[in-house]
């Protein structure tokens, strides 16, 4: 245990929400609007901790429990991630399988509790969930083998210990074409534009918003706070990838990591404000457009 | 000098595999437009010697008819016809990506059985040239489009010239302006087809021609 | 005088396209099919000496292949002339399905009719891989319009075909080149020019695992647009849909030119010490073609697709002479010639049957031998000769191919050759034969006028002269077919 490596969950559990409030003030802005504060998260989640929970007649257990293991989950995926050459909190040989797997429990109890409220509308964004996960998930693995094969380690903290400005300069494509896959990644899993709009308030274009309608007050809390460090985990991963400023200083290197979720919560922002959400059909084949992109630099990196 | 040509034939191999994703034909064009200028910056970062007249007028031309004459024509040829934006495959967009990346483990594969070559170029150059090859033939036999199959036959042309430009660099000028007039003369010619297809069949999906057969 | 044969039509037929009046279009065709003609019987007199630093030459092989198209030309171009003439301009209506379509205009024909004849004299006279296939790509690109004469659906679907097949595989064609010349890069990786007579000179150095590679692609990009089975697949349709001329010319002449193309892939390999890989593929796609040729003109319905898969049988033929070597290439260098003209002059008659009958279908047709006496006799006798009944030409060349067979002890080939030859003579036996002879369809009312002489004089030339060359070859044209041969490493 080193508690440098408690950086990034310490910094992840005080800053995720953050993240959203400046993707929608950079939204706001595009749009012409002044927008909410960048703190508007916070008090989301301070006013919904406040308030009481509603449950349906028809849910179990597995309802209660969804937004606590999911919440957990993620903390334990957090713990995982380096930020730059300063090492994570639990860093072991093939930790990235956990990782994979955890971020799959998440989701696993997520779509449970969608189903256990047998609303049709929560099936159906459970199902579409389920769909683009299974093609979402192998371009993870895919990217995260091709940097593992890169750098010759499987553990997160050797993989981003090693990328470099030199690294890049040797190995440029092979990382930008990581790179532009673990965007599409973080895009999909964290239901952002322009595979799901995390606006929308149509049910039937929904994906993921409409598998959590039927939770409330504290629940409901948990699992935008989770949402929030999942993008504050892909996050981590794209800009450890992107950011190959490895100074040996902790500070610097926290500081270049700082910069760079700023940076790329403006980025998703612009990215937002740019494009339109793609139709439902034109989904998987954006992701598995990633899943090529993400073999090709496979291929190139095992060549 | 070798990265730089590196990031050009990766950047050639992701343009094929667009061509296999996208399902907008004026994209398709595009993104084959991008592809002859690619194809024009290959032929300089494969030269040893100092660049002579001769090659910069063969980039030049390759660049001119690949990067911009090519595109021009389909694109009148599209208008023209009033043909629908739309790709129209046989074999889906998910399933054309996929079998498009793994043909470049197969191109690399083929590429290590093959006698092992001097040096001089990217060992990357011939991957990249069968790549683009089978990627011509997939989007010729799985697309329904005239205009989409001679896309393919560009790709194909492409990949052929990847190989021509880095490995034979002994064929003479007159030749290679030959191939290039050809080939264009092949899309002009197929571009009028393309016209004649749609104005007798009412739209240009050669599926419908199947009349002639045992 | 080597770039006057490939000028001469290149550029009459640039200027057929804007020649007003049909009857000085039709005067140049005529013009350019005898100074072709003239030219290259002038090359049989005295070989012109190489042009363009070896780019253009006439060697053995290249003079036996430019008889062969300078002859049909000629012969096709007198036929054309009359067949232009019947062809009335305006709306015209399908004999298949009835609707109204109108024929391209003459010059557009005329025009690409003469260009199509200047890419394959380039082929012929080309000394240079990368030109041979400048010029056969030329060759598709020139004769797609001439296919899409009568503007309709279907001749419309056989061209697209024609077009895309053939500009496919002569792209891997291309491919082949390339590997040729990776193969004859020496390891300072120096220029090597790609002159044929230079890399068959150098032949000892060339890499060999490169120029098998290279050999296999240039097979099947050029065997593509040669017809060899599984590559055949435009063909039929081309054949069929095209005017008599052009089917004529298509068969006779640009099978050839293609075959020319393989047969210079293969004297580099030949050179390299690397014969006998060649020639094992040669025979094998020579039999296979044979194979599909026999199972698709058996039952066949359609007369000018018959004789379309009749030329996917006999290409398959001259490959497997080649590939068996020795006499035998002597024996397809023959058959090239005769098959040729055979083919030749069925397409020509068959284009007589098809404008008086208004059917390409085989069973509405009966009794021909009433209605147009002239053109069903030679019908039969073309049968006779495709079929290499003796003692036409045709009999002689496929007879010294399988004696080639049999001399090397390859009796399973020698088998598989006679029992093909023989499925496709009962096959085509049925179909010409019930042609010619029985009932007329026609009543004394509506009985064809008159046979036209210049629709039936050049196809009884051909005959006359496939007969003449089974019972005797003149003492020149041995004389080339010998050292063709040999330049293959016959004999």
């Amino acid at each position: 245990m080193r508690f440098i490596g408690l950086c990034q969950p310490v910094l992840a559990l005080m800053l995720a929400p953050l993240l959203r409030g400046v993707i929608n003030k950079v939204k706001a802005l595009f749009a012409g609007r002044c927008g909410p504060s960048v703190f508007q998260p916070y008090r989301d989640l301070a006013k919904l901790l406040g308030k009481g929970a509603v449950y349906s007649g028809t849910t179990t257990l597995v309802f209660r429990l969804a937004p606590l293991v999911g919440l957990s989950a993620v903390v334990v995926a957090l713990a995982l991630l380096p930020i730059g050459s300063v090492q994570a909190m639990l860093a072991f040989p093939g930790d990235i399988i956990l990782f994979a797997y955890v971020l799959g429990l998440m989701r696993f109890f997520t779509v449970l509790g969608a189903l256990d409220t047998g609303s049709s509308f929560e099936g159906m964004g459970a199902s579409r969930e389920v769909q683009f996960s299974a093609l979402v998930e192998p371009v993870l693995m895919l990217s995260m083998a091709t940097l593992a094969r890169h750098s010759g380690s499987i553990s997160f903290s050797g993989i981003y210990s090693s990328i470099t400005f030199g690294v890049w300069m040797q190995a440029g494509p092979t990382l930008a074409m990581v790179s532009a896959a673990l965007l599409v990644v973080c895009l999909a899993e964290n239901s952002r534009i322009p595979v799901d709009d995390p606006n929308t308030h149509l049910e039937l274009t929904m994906i993921h918003e409409v598998m959590v309608l039927d939770y409330s007050g504290p629940d409901l809390a948990f699992i935008l706070y989770a949402a929030a460090l999942k993008l504050w985990v892909f996050g981590a991963l794209l800009v450890g990838l992107c950011m190959p400023l490895r100074t040996g200083w902790a500070m610097m290197d926290i500081a270049a990591f700082l910069v760079g979720m700023l940076l790329l919560a403006i980025v998703i922002g612009v990215i937002e404000s740019m494009m339109a959400r793609l139709r439902l059909l034109r989904v998987p084949q954006m992701l598995v457009g990633a899943g090529a992109i993400a073999i090709i630099a496979l291929v190139l990196v095992l060549r | 000098m070798q990265v730089w040509t590196d990031v050009i034939l990766i950047t050639v191999v992701l343009t094929n595999l667009a061509l296999t994703g996208l399902s907008s034909l004026g994209t398709c064009i595009r993104v084959m437009a991008l592809q002859g200028v690619l194809l024009g910056l290959i032929t300089i970062g494969v030269q040893r010697e100092q660049l002579s007249l001769h090659v910069l007028v063969l980039v030049a031309g390759t660049v001119a008819i690949k990067g911009f004459v090519f595109p021009r024509l389909l694109k009148r040829a599209i208008r023209e016809a009033a043909i629908r934006q739309e790709v129209e495959p046989f074999v889906g967009f998910a399933s054309s990506l996929l079998i498009g990346s793994l043909a470049l483990p197969f191109a690399i594969w083929l590429t290590g059985r093959l006698p092992h070559l001097d040096a001089g170029v990217s060992p990357l150059l011939v991957p990249t040239a069968f790549h683009a090859i089978l990627i011509g033939l997939l989007l010729i036999v799985s697309r329904r489009k005239a205009v989409t199959q001679v896309l393919g036959y560009l790709a194909l042309e492409n990949g052929i010239f990847v190989f021509g430009v880095g490995l034979a660099r002994q064929a003479t000028f007159l030749v290679e302006m030959g191939i290039l007039l050809d080939v264009f003369v092949a899309v002009f010619v197929m571009g009028i087809a393309i016209f004649h297809i749609s104005r007798e069949f009412d739209h240009i999906d050669t599926d419908q021609l199947s009349q002639l057969k045992e | 005088m080597v770039a006057a044969l490939f000028l001469i039509p290149g550029l009459a037929g640039l200027t057929a396209f804007v020649i007003r009046p049909d009857g000085m279009r039709r005067a140049l065709l005529l013009a350019v099919a005898l100074a072709h003609a003239g030219l290259t019987t002038r090359a049989w007199l005295c070989p012109p000496s190489p042009a363009l630093d070896g780019l253009l030459r006439l060697d053995e092989l290249g003079l036996l292949f430019l008889s062969i198209t300078s002859v049909l030309f000629l012969t096709a171009s007198f036929y054309g002339i009359g067949y232009l003439r019947r062809e009335a301009p305006g709306r015209r209506k399908d004999f298949e399905d009835g609707f109204l379509f109108v024929n391209a205009p003459e010059a557009v024909f005329t025009g690409c009719l003469l260009l199509f004849l200047a890419m394959m004299t380039l082929v012929s006279l080309s000394g240079h891989l990368g030109l041979t296939w400048v010029a056969v790509e030329a060759t598709t690109l020139a004769s797609a319009p001439l296919i899409y004469y009568h503007r309709h659906h279907r001749s419309l679907e056989a061209t697209w075909k024609y077009l895309l097949i053939c500009s496919v595989g002569i792209a891997l064609a291309l491919l082949g080149i390339f590997l040729v010349a990776v193969s004859a890069t020496d390891s300072t990786g120096a220029t090597v020019s790609l002159l044929t007579d230079e890399l068959v000179r150098r032949g000892s150095q060339l890499d060999h695992a490169w120029l098998k590679l290279g050999f296999v692609f240039l097979l099947v990009g050029y065997g593509t647009k040669m017809g060899l089975a599984p590559l055949h697949t435009w063909l039929p349709d081309a054949h069929s849909e095209s005017p008599a001329v052009v089917s004529a010319l298509l068969s006779g002449a640009l099978l050839n030119c293609a075959f020319l193309s393989i047969l210079r892939a293969y004297q580099v390999l030949a050179a390299a010490d690397c014969a006998a890989f060649g020639q094992e593929m040669l025979v094998l796609l020579g039999l296979i073609s044979m194979g599909v040729a026999a199972v698709f003109i058996v039952g066949q319905q359609d007369y000018k697709r018959m004789l379309a898969y009749s030329s996917v049988e006999h290409v398959g033929i001259l490959a497997l002479g080649v590939g068996l070597g020795g006499v035998g290439a002597f024996g397809a260098m023959l058959h090239a010639v005769n098959h040729s003209l055979t083919k030749a002059m069925l397409f020509l008659i068959a284009g007589n049957i098809l404008s008086v009958y208004g059917t390409k279908s085989c069973r509405d047709i009966r009794g021909a031998l009433c209605a147009l006496p002239v053109s069903a006799a030679l019908w039969l006798a073309g049968f006779l000769a495709i079929t290499g009944t003796p003692p036409f030409g045709t009999f002689l060349s496929e007879f010294i191919v399988l004696k080639s067979a049999l001399e090397q002890g390859r009796v399973a080939v020698a088998v598989l050759y006679l029992g093909f030859l023989g499925i496709i003579f009962v096959g085509m036996a049925g179909v010409f034969l019930r042609m010619a002879y029985g009932r007329s369809s026609w009543t004394l009312e509506n009985q064809p006028g008159r046979e036209p002489v210049l629709s039936l004089i050049p196809p009884a030339l051909l005959g006359m002269v496939v007969l003449g060359l089974g019972i005797w070859i003149p003492a020149p044209l041995l004389d080339l077919l010998d050292r063709a041969a040999k330049a293959l490493g016959g004999l």
